[in-house]
């Protein structure tokens, strides 16, 4: 290599390298040596585990900690079980147009800021919303019905904003399904439920590994849906980490937080591609 | 599997009915002259864009200053966003395809890693290095450096952590149909460097250019996690309609988010249509 392509080569990798070393790896850096510091005096801070003992002791942090995991590996399930059939039907039944315009009218929701479709489910959902408005005109209940502020609203709205992510790598993995292999299988007397465990399923674990990953990834870190919908029986992390880094303004323990939000969100992705051996890039290609 | 079943077919329907119901409501309710964004219906009123607040105790959304600066900060952010994303990731995208190097693998999977990191966690770790760079920097140089400090300036950093991973990898694949013997044509017929470039490559590259500033625009626009924890006192507008959706709003509330929802369709069609002609 001339000295001159040498410095083209490196100049070009400047930015990459300036991107990735001071937005991502010393950040990271930053907040892994801050979880460790302990404060022993104002403004005097010293190295030790603090922090993370603070959240193994105090029942809120890791209890909400726990329940963020649980709630997302939930939603993630529910989320894949509504998706599947629409998945199906869009790459195996619906042709020519009819197809395009499912697929489109799928993803069009998903374009529209995560914080209008949050404010249609309150609409929705609030003790003055429609649904209580038209359950008491329709005269099936006397009171108005508050449906927010709970665990099922919650729910409801992460599965909602976790559909597109579920169905676009479903439907991509099912388009490759040979339909020759399906009938082979009716053929030699499958039902359809054998065709569908036996056939259909297996041929879409890329797809079902990597909507997954994505979804849960996405409703782990989530901040606006559990906080707007769950009120404060919303309890996820993320509010956890806001709560010390923005209005406590204690950063140590907030970025220990952030450090094991970050660590069961890569754990999850690492189980789920060593479980079913595919690697990160293909996998995030899929999307 | 060719006859889906009636059953399937209701699933469907109840499916899209599930889809746009909430966005159906929060565009609907835009138009109900009632100081509360909801039912009962109370007419049909533009008052919620246009209003002066006289009718209703506040103004409509295209008079009232506190939604114009928002709309005003995100695209003081989602621009630059964008044009950065276009143009770093176009030198990205070179490194990944043109390039050879040791450790060459390494950083491509290096640029996949922010896809992987929670939006709230690069938001704090940047706030924390960025606030560290700050102190010590002041110190050294006595002066302010307020850029570092939560603002816009920081939110365009932030988004950008990921946002650039996003523009890379789609003008990375655009990149890599490339038939490289154009190029060589052009310089055996005695074009400079620049010139190829200009002439060949870069019009080759434009549909992915576009389309990369267009995802770039949109993602800026509704980030949300990042943007929350680097925000200062300037407010782009989730950060806003945020607020205002825990206090409790009028309706102009509803009025920006079909106006959102109407230019994000217009950018979106965009989109479609420039990744149709490059298809």
């Amino acid at each position: 290599m001339t000295s001159a392509r040498r410095l083209t080569l490196f100049l070009m990798m400047a930015p990459a390298i300036l991107w990735l070393g001071l937005l991502i790896v010393l950040p990271h850096v930053e907040i892994l040596i801050l979880s460790f510091s302990e404060r022993v005096a104002p403004r005097v801070y010293q190295f030790g585990f603090g922090n993370y003992l603070e959240f193994f002791t105090e029942p809120l942090y890791w209890r909400t900690f726990a329940r963020t995991a649980i709630m997302s590996i939930l939603v993630t399930a529910i989320t894949l079980l509504l998706a599947f059939p629409i998945a199906l039907y869009i790459a195996r039944v619906a042709r020519g147009r009819v197809k395009a315009m499912l697929l489109l009218l799928c993803l069009l929701p998903f374009w529209v800021s995560e914080l209008v479709r949050t404010l249609g489910w309150m609409m929705l959902l609030r003790e003055t919303g429609l649904i209580s408005y038209l359950l008491r005109a329709t005269g099936l209940a006397t009171q108005p019905v508050e449906l927010l502020y709970n665990d099922g609203a919650v729910i409801l709205g992460l599965v909602y904003g976790g559909l597109l992510f579920m169905i676009v790598p479903l439907a991509n993995a099912l388009e490759s399904l040979d339909p020759s292999v399906v009938e082979a299988g009716y053929d030699l007397g499958g039902s359809r439920a054998t065709v569908l465990r036996r056939i259909v399923i297996p041929h879409a674990m890329p797809g079902i590994v990597a909507g997954s990953i994505i979804v849960f990834m996405l409703t782990v870190g989530n901040f606006a849906t559990p906080v707007l919908l769950g009120g404060k029986n919303g309890l996820w992390f993320t509010e956890q980490i806001y709560a010390q880094f923005i209005t406590r303004f204690n950063w140590p323990q907030g970025a220990a937080f952030g450090m094991l939000l970050l660590l069961l969100s890569s754990a999850i992705v690492w189980a789920g591609l060593r479980l079913t051996g595919q690697g990160l890039g293909t996998t995030l290609r899929q999307a | 599997m060719n006859r889906p079943s009636l059953l399937w077919k209701a699933y469907i329907a109840a499916f899209y009915i599930f889809l746009f119901a909430p966005l159906v409501v929060v565009a609907v309710f835009a138009f109900n002259a009632s100081p509360f964004p909801s039912p009962p219906w109370r007419g049909f009123t533009l008052e919620w864009f246009t209003g002066t607040g006289a009718v209703f105790p506040k103004p409509g959304v295209l008079r009232d200053p506190i939604w114009l600066t928002s709309i005003g900060n995100s695209l003081k952010v989602a621009v630059p966003v964008a044009l950065l994303a276009v143009i770093i990731g176009t030198i990205n995208a070179w490194v990944l395809e043109r390039a050879q190097f040791p450790g060459k693998t390494l950083l491509a999977m290096m640029m996949l890693w922010p896809l992987v990191i929670p939006g709230v966690v690069l938001g704090i770790s940047i706030l924390a290095f960025f606030s560290r760079l700050a102190n010590g920097l002041e110190d050294w140089l006595q002066m302010d450096l307020d850029l570092m400090r939560p603002g816009l300036g920081l939110v365009v950093l932030g988004q950008l952590s990921f946002i650039l991973t996003i523009s890379t990898l789609i003008i990375a694949a655009r990149l890599r149909k490339f038939d490289r013997s154009l190029e060589e044509a052009a310089f055996d017929l005695g074009a400079s460097r620049g010139r190829v470039l200009r002439t060949i490559t870069l019009p080759f590259l434009r549909p992915a250019l576009v389309g990369a500033g267009l995802v770039a625009l949109l993602m800026s626009f509704e980030n949300f996690n990042t943007t929350l924890m680097l925000v200062g006192s300037d407010a782009p507008l989730p950060i806003t309609m945020y607020g205002q959706m825990r206090e409790g709003a009028t309706p102009a509330i509803n009025a920006v988010s079909l106006l959102v929802m109407l230019a994000v369709g217009a950018i979106a069609s965009l989109f479609a249509l420039t990744s149709k002609s490059q298809a």
